[in-house]
């Protein structure tokens, strides 16, 4: 039985199209549809509710500590109201999840989690603490609307003085009020796009939506589902968790080096990476030339070898042209290599370009 | 509210067929392009292609997934809508107009619906 988030029925009013994911009624796309809300994001605005997503709260004084053998990023020296991307690996170096970490003070922490991966995560998390670390999933408490797009600025400050709206790229302000309500806001996102997550209670999202809707209307922000979600983040070649990686992919394969630091004395699954040595297999980008689109799982070819598979693919509204993600051997990955993909027995031509497909525009 | 012309004949795969002089015109209702979403892509066959009734002719990419277009007739195709190729959201935006293909030489067709009989089969998948 699939759970509701708090702004179900405003989603069934909005006009979306209601699909069961990650355990959850959730909007795949508005009337407007995925085109229409892709290209809101990157020219003016768009809103999503990303409720489904998990929430752990990490407090004590081994916190940090927890943190720092969990996770494969470095947490020491980590400004409060920071936010810092990293992944969960399993002993032999696979992908357990990837999350965001937020600082809210020495002894405080929230990592921010995949909805399908919330109760293995906790789990896992919970399992593996230091004494002194209280380890709590408090998603079930939490919403979460991501307000995202190059008029996002513009719309919180309709809201708010110019100082609550948080500047830095991942940074965040904890405790910002708008109009009353309490929310977390912090300037990430999953679209490529300039934007902020949004968090508060499940009591205030509802108000909170209708008021970013009003307040982003003159801005030409819509409401945006979980197509359009997907179809950015693709673009901007961000991996999502059981595509670009899983237990059996290292986020070194992954190509999210930036985010494990083999340097740090300890974490689980470091000993598995350090001894794997340079990856055999990395993502990479690919540009289809032929006709057709390239999804998930399909063979990719190259002087009739078979090097890979995709792990996502689509067409892309923004860019115009269809695009996939691979995990292919180390030797096969220089930009410009003409592969072929299987798309249901049919070969279709593509070639190897740099990732990510699309950067946005300072 | 789906847009189901009385002029036309329909499959319960979702396809229109248009005869005119023994030549088939095949399409997808509207139904099928509202569940479909934004179509991106379409997988067409090649002039003097067999199609066999009840069998896939084609595939249709939308942003989200792929389907396939199931032939309600055997015969011979002699013309493809090539403007689909390079603007496949014509479908999406005239479906009655978007056709896909016309077959000629039909030796076989499957249960062809009227209007009414096809509106009774959206009304069952919508409910």
């Amino acid at each position: 039985m699939e759970r509701k988030t708090p702004l179900y029925d405003i989603h069934v009013a909005e006009g979306g199209k209601i699909v069961p994911f990650a355990g959850y009624l959730l909007p795949v796309q508005y009337g407007s549809g995925v085109i229409k809300e892709h290209m809101a994001v990157r020219q003016q605005a768009g809103l999503f509710d990303v409720s489904h997503m998990g929430e752990i709260l990490f407090t004590g004084p081994t916190a940090l500590a927890s943190l720092n053998h969990l996770l494969t990023n470095d947490y020491s020296n980590m400004p409060v109201n920071k936010v810092r991307y990293g992944v969960m690996c399993n002993p032999q170096g696979g992908t357990i999840d990837d999350l965001v970490v937020y600082k809210f003070g020495e002894e405080a922490y929230l990592a921010v989690v995949n909805a399908s991966n919330r109760e293995k995560d906790y789990a896992h998390m919970a399992a593996n603490v230091l004494d002194g670390t209280k380890c709590e999933d408090i998603s079930d408490s939490v919403a979460q609307l991501a307000l995202q797009g190059p008029k996002a600025p513009a719309i919180l400050k309709k809201l708010l003085p110019e100082d609550q709206v948080p500047k830095g790229y991942y940074t965040a302000l904890p405790n910002v009020e708008i109009q009353g309500m309490k929310c977390l806001i912090s300037r990430t996102g999953y679209t490529g796009e300039l934007g902020y997550e949004i968090y508060t209670s499940n009591e205030n999202a509802p108000k909170l939506w209708k008021l970013l809707r009003e307040t982003g209307e003159e801005f030409g922000l819509i409401p945006c589902g979980l197509g359009a979600r997907d179809t950015l983040r693709l673009e901007a070649a961000m991996p999502l968790y059981g595509h670009e990686m899983d237990e059996t992919i290292t986020p070194l394969e992954a190509g999210l080096d930036f985010g494990v630091k083999l340097n740090k004395a300890e974490f689980i699954g470091r000993e598995a990476l350090v001894s794997a040595g340079a990856p055999q297999r990395v993502r990479i980008g690919l540009e289809v030339t032929g006709r057709g689109i390239v999804r998930e799982r399909q063979a990719v070819f190259a002087g009739g070898e078979k090097i890979g598979v995709t792990t996502s693919g689509t067409h892309c509204p923004y860019l115009g042209k269809a695009v996939a993600m691979a995990l292919v051997d180390a030797q096969h990955t220089a930009p410009g290599t003409e592969v072929e993909v299987d798309v249901r027995g049919r070969k279709v031509a593509a070639k190897i370009i740099p990732l990510p497909f699309y950067t946005r525009g300072k | 509210m789906s847009n189901i012309p009385a002029e036309l004949k329909y499959s319960k795969s979702h396809e229109w067929i248009k005869e005119e002089n023994g030549v088939f015109t095949i399409g997808l209702t509207d139904y099928a392009q509202s569940a479909l979403g934004d179509i991106v892509f379409i997988n067409l066959p090649e002039e003097a292609d067999n199609v066999k009734a009840g069998e896939s002719f084609s595939d249709v990419e939308s942003v989200k997934a792929v389907s396939d277009v199931f032939s309600p007739v055997t015969g011979a195709v002699t013309a493809v809508n090539e403007d689909l190729l390079d603007n496949p959201a014509l479908v999406n935006e005239s479906p009655y107009e978007a056709w896909l293909i016309q077959v000629s030489d039909v030796s076989d067709t499957e249960e062809l619906l009227d209007a009414e009989g096809y509106a009774a089969v959206v009304a069952a998948e919508e409910a």
